[in-house]
This record gives structure tokens, sequence and C-alpha cells, in this order.
């Protein structure tokens, strides 16, 4: 029952925020990013058997490999431009947040520009001509 | 569990000790190192962090196939 644990986490986290908030909000902050990285770490050992079990599926099924590790790095982007952009929200700087969301999507357009190449010449290979 | 909750107490006890002595230096009129006090608590709180966020993006870059 791990989830007991990170439910805890969070709202220990919450209260000694809600504490330092009143002396030292930049401790505050703190403490609230430190928690989102010991939530993330905690669970990256599932996340990596998760992964694991998906590329062994890949390789049973003879999908392209080039296809599953962009589809990863691309997840891998979400995940991290999400964490900055939540962090920096937190802080109040709404602007610098969404920047930080805006170079997130433009990254992953660029990563999923070869599948989406060879989806459009799938098409018209299939195109009567 | 892998990674050190006892840090997220710590932190927090940083912050009340150094708001504490915040308060104190400025009642005793020193006002300057009052806010060189904070400053320092700060920097060695934002130190731990670091070193956390950077095991936390070695590890996303292992796990997604970054290389």
């Amino acid at each position: 029952m791990e989830i007991i644990q990170i439910v805890g986490i969070g709202f220990i986290v919450t209260i000694l925020t809600l504490i330092i908030k009143e002396q030292t909000p930049l401790f505050a902050f703190i403490i609230t990013i430190f928690a989102g990285i010991a939530i993330f770490l905690f669970l990256i050992g599932k996340l990596s058997s998760i992964i694991q079990v998906v590329e062994q599926l890949a390789n049973a099924s003879n999908v392209n490999m080039v296809f599953l590790q962009t589809v990863l790095k691309i997840i891998g982007i979400a995940y991290i431009a999400e964490f900055g952009a939540q962090i920096v929200r937190d802080a109040g700087q709404e602007s610098v947040a969404s920047k930080i969301e805006l170079a997130g999507k433009v990254l992953i357009l660029f990563m999923a520009l070869p599948i989406i190449t060879v989806i459009i010449e799938t098409v018209i290979g299939l195109l009567p001509t | 569990m892998s990674v050190d909750i006892n840090a997220i107490f710590q932190i927090a006890g940083i912050g009340i000790i150094v708001a504490m002595i915040h308060t104190v230096l400025k009642q005793m009129g020193k006002e300057d190192m009052a806010h060189w006090v904070t400053l320092i608590g700060f920097v060695v709180v934002l130190f731990m962090v670091i070193r956390l966020l950077d095991e936390l993006l070695t590890e996303i870059k292992a796990i997604f196939l970054f290389q």
C-alpha cells in the first residue's frame, strides 16, 4: 500500500508549507519542489518496469524500435516540461510557465516529424495513381 | 523508499530556524546580518534540492532512452 505513504507525504508537505509560508515563503516553495521530486523518484522504479514490458511487447510484435524510442522520448519531454512549468507556475510566473509549455510542444512536434513523414508516405503509397 | 523523506522535515526545520534568527537579528537592529542569514540558509537548502533534481533528471534520461 504505497499509495498511503504517498498521500501521507502529500499531507505532511502541505501542512509544513502552510506553517512556513507565514515566515519564509522561499522555503515553503523549496519544500514543494522537493516533495514533487521525491514522489516522482518514488515512482520511477515501477515506471521503468512498465516500460521494460512495453519494450518486450514491441520486440515480440516486430514493431520498429525507432517508433517506440520516439514515443518514449516524447513522454519524457512531456513529463519534464510539465514538471518545470508547474514549478514555475507555483512561483507565480504564469508567462514563463506558458513559454516552457510552448517549448515542450514544439520539441515534441520536432521529435514526431519522422513518424508523421512515414504516415504521409504510407497514405500516398495507398493512393491509386 | 528510495528517497529520504527526512530531508523534507530537515528543510522545514531549517526554514523555521532561519526565520527565528532573522527575527532576532532584526530586533537587535542588525538588518543586513539578518538578510545574509536568510540568503545563506536558502543557498544551503537549494543545494539539497539541486542534488535531488540532478538525480531525478538522470533517472528520467536513463528510463526514457535519451542518449
